[in-house]
């Protein structure tokens, strides 16, 4: 009986119905979806009534029409004559290809500038930061304007062409290379490389087990390199060595021959590498740093030299620091990649502009480039985690 | 064992030549290795291979004064066609007779960010200051009372704008990020839901999207008969921008909070808004001031992209000036005055935010 009673005195009276929290968030919920979805409505609703009042045709329909526009550079056929969805089709590789090879170089550029930001070399370093400090704090647009200023107006037409290295040539045209002339030998010594590729991969288990049972040592990094690199010369070598190359040549007012990068192309990339080169070698730098000094000692008390150090003790350490941040400087160069627009490259947005210019369908067009760009976003996102899960402290 | 000590007398020695002065810094520094020793003949040799060339372009070479483009066309910059430019590159197509208000609008800018800096001016008083100071920038731009002739925001150009986006994204862009960083961290799901896919949709986005949505379906949101000005979409723009990136700035604060202070404000019986506005906001705000400057240092830079939705600002400006056919050719030049000017905003607020970092963490570690 007095057992009963003390709980019943134990159970809080119910709240007023005003004062319940959860009738209260069920209310606040309500007023605020009302809220969101009123204005959206109206906003579309609005649209929708513009729309038909400017007679503005709706609809993906356009894709199957002719674009009747020429698109300078692309990765897959493509003429004037073809659909509005080729030309997306075109902006997207574009896009895709400007953005993965920026991505690479700009790590490259960005991990060898963290590094000599920590050199012991003291003129190594200055520069380093140097380099940082001016690219970081100008406006990427900016920078583009600039690369494009001067591979477009201030560098000299084909027949003065500036020779940086023999055979390739700056000019207002773009930078011209040459190329090895296509032979079969080729086709051997990519196959050579996919082979010493998977080969030292097993290797490389095979050894680490060994290591694991018996303690001995095998120089993977050697055979690594050998098989890497080493076979493709040696298909290079066996297939006959064709050292033919298909030199720029200067042929009245332009050059033939060889391969070409346009200004634009070359001006973005070198802009987005330059830019976010900067952040990245901040980020590597930072990632280093935050590794502390004990773990560094530690391994030279274990007599580890520098180089594996820095590859066994702290990259692996650091690596975890850098890569969230590493994640938001792809993601942010692949959107960048759409200032492309402003210098003439075709890219996604810039052929996107022209169809919402041509069509007046300007609704369609941005949600299309939203669409592209999220499921960018987050299939870089998702690779990135990946490899974030795949390089994270394993806790006991 | 002290006699010992005692007993042998030591000359005082002079460090080893070859570890102290000039020549002891420069084999620390410069040739410690092999391969530092390499590594410093290759940054000489960069250096002797950029460093002459660009100042006999930019200083040597360079002509200061010519009447015209034609007579500019030397080996070296032309800082004549900047000197011919300048009024244009920083105040745009703004009135020529009202230059003193722009120039008074940069002003009152600098002295803002500058009192912004006063760590003792935080609080109530830098609010009301800046709250003054926008308002000071919004009568000498516009006009129209105390006198001035009114000036339409299409005029609006050059440096002010700049500042103008950077400064209006950002300070209306706040409460908005802060209330987006609240509601993503709320307990009810529809809110939650809302706000993180807002803030996903903009930062998943490039923000050129956002501003042709701004300048191409803004106009088409509206009702039929009401229409905005392109400065005034464009600032919209800023401002829906900045909130998403600014929410995910103050929910890294919200998330540094212990959460502790949260069951302390629930125990003194606290109302969801009194513990956020006493307690979680002031020390979550704190927390994130550094990459709160960070933030805006972005979007300074980010506002140049107004130029692709053909707008005057410094760089819009600037690109304007290119076209004069009296003076074609002077790309880099423009270019780079430009980018000096974006560079010294850039790289002193940066500074300030390392400091505050490092201050900041001082506190911290004790």
């Amino acid at each position: 009986m007095t057992s009963e009673e003390v709980s019943l005195s134990l159970t809080p009276p119910r709240p007023a119905p005003w004062r319940d929290p959860k009738i209260r968030g069920i209310v606040y919920q309500v007023v605020f979806v009302v809220a969101v979805v009123g204005t959206v409505a109206f906003l579309i609703h609005n649209m929708l009534d513009n729309i038909s009042r400017q007679n503005i045709a709706t609809g993906f329909g356009f894709l199957h029409k002719e674009a009747a526009f020429g698109i300078g550079e692309s990765l897959i056929a493509y003429s004037p004559a073809d659909t509005y969805g080729r030309a997306f089709l075109v902006g997207l590789t574009n896009t895709l290809y400007v953005a993965a090879l920026g991505i690479v170089l700009a790590t490259v550029l960005g991990t060898v500038m963290g590094l000599a930001r920590l050199s012991s070399n003291w003129l190594v370093a200055k520069l380093a930061q140097v380099y940082v400090e001016t690219f970081r704090n100008i406006p990427l647009l900016l920078q583009l304007f600039f690369w494009w200023g001067l591979l477009n107006s201030t560098a000299p037409p084909p027949r003065q062409a500036w020779q940086i290295l023999p055979d390739v040539f700056v000019c207002n045209r773009g930078v011209e290379f040459p190329v090895p002339v296509a032979s079969p030998a080729y086709y051997w010594v990519a196959l050579a490389f996919v082979v010493g590729l998977v080969l030292s991969i097993v290797l490389r288990r095979a050894a680490k087990q060994r290591q694991m049972a018996t303690g001995q040592q095998f120089p993977t990094g050697w055979a690594t390199l050998g098989l890497v690199v080493g076979l493709p010369v040696v298909a290079f070598l066996v297939a006959g060595a064709p050292l033919a190359l298909d030199v720029p040549v200067l042929k009245g007012f332009n050059f033939s021959g060889g391969e070409a990068i346009s200004p634009e192309f070359a001006a973005l990339l070198l802009g987005l590498v330059i830019y976010t080169g900067t952040f990245i070698a901040e980020i590597v730098r930072a990632g280093i740093l935050a590794v502390s000094w004990g773990q560094s000692e530690a391994a030279m008390a274990l007599g580890l030299r520098s180089g594996l150090r820095m590859r066994l003790v702290v990259l692996p350490q650091a690596l975890r620091v850098i890569i969230p941040p590493l994640t938001s400087q792809y993601l942010s160069l692949t959107k960048n990649s759409s200032l492309a627009v402003a210098i003439g490259f075709p890219d996604l947005v810039s052929i996107a502009n022209t169809t919402m210019n041509q069509t007046g369908q300007a609704v369609e067009g941005i949600l299309m480039i939203m669409a592209v760009y999220l499921f960018i976003s987050l299939a870089i996102s998702l690779a990135m985690n990946l490899y974030n899960r795949a390089v994270a402290l394993v806790e006991r | 064992m002290a006699d010992i000590a005692q007993d042998i007398p030591v000359a005082t020695q002079a460090p080893p030549r070859h570890s102290s002065g000039a020549l002891g810094w420069l084999r620390a520094n410069l040739f410690s290795s092999v391969f530092n020793s390499i590594l410093t003949l290759l940054a000489v040799a960069l250096i002797a291979a950029v460093v002459p060339p660009v100042i006999r372009w930019a200083l040597i070479d360079a002509i200061w004064s010519a009447p015209n483009g034609a007579a500019c066309h030397g080996g070296g910059a032309c800082w004549a066609f900047i000197g011919e430019k300048l009024r244009f590159i920083l105040f745009g197509r703004y009135p020529i007779d009202q230059d003193w208000r722009p120039i008074g609008v940069v002003v009152i800018f600098l002295l803002m960010i500058l009192a912004a800096c006063d760590r003792r001016l935080w609080g109530r008083r830098l609010a009301l200051l800046w709250f003054f100071g926008l308002s000071a920038v919004w009568i000498l731009m516009a006009g129209g009372i105390l006198g001035l002739s009114s000036v339409e925001t299409a005029l609006w150009s050059g440096l002010p704008l700049t500042l103008i986006l950077a400064v209006v994204g950002m300070v209306f862009g706040f409460p908005l990020g802060i209330l987006l960083a609240l509601g993503r961290r709320s307990k009810l799901p529809a809110v939650r839901v809302i706000c993180v896919g807002y803030i996903e949709l903009v930062r998943g986005v490039p923000l050129i999207t956002v501003l042709f949505m701004a300048s191409l379906l803004l106009p088409l949101f509206l009702p039929a008969g009401v229409t905005i000005d392109k400065v005034l979409r464009a600032q919209i723009a800023f401002i829906l921008f900045a909130a998403a990136y600014l929410a995910e700035v103050i929910r890294g604060g919200l998330q540094a909070l212990p959460k502790g202070q949260v069951e302390a404000a629930d125990a003194l019986g606290l109302s969801y808004i009194q513990r956020t506005r006493l307690i979680v906001l002031p020390q979550a705000l704190a927390l994130v001031i550094p990459p709160l400057v960070n933030t805006f240092i972005g979007m300074f830079k980010d506002t140049s992209l107004v130029v692709i939705v053909s707008l005057f600002d410094l760089l819009g400006a600037a690109e304007f000036a290119l076209t004069d056919a009296n003076w074609q050719g002077f790309a880099v030049e423009a270019y780079v005055f430009v980018a000096v000017i974006y560079w010294c905003f850039c790289f002193f607020m940066s500074r300030y935010s390392q400091l505050l970092e490092r201050e900041f963490n001082r506190g911290r570690r004790r």
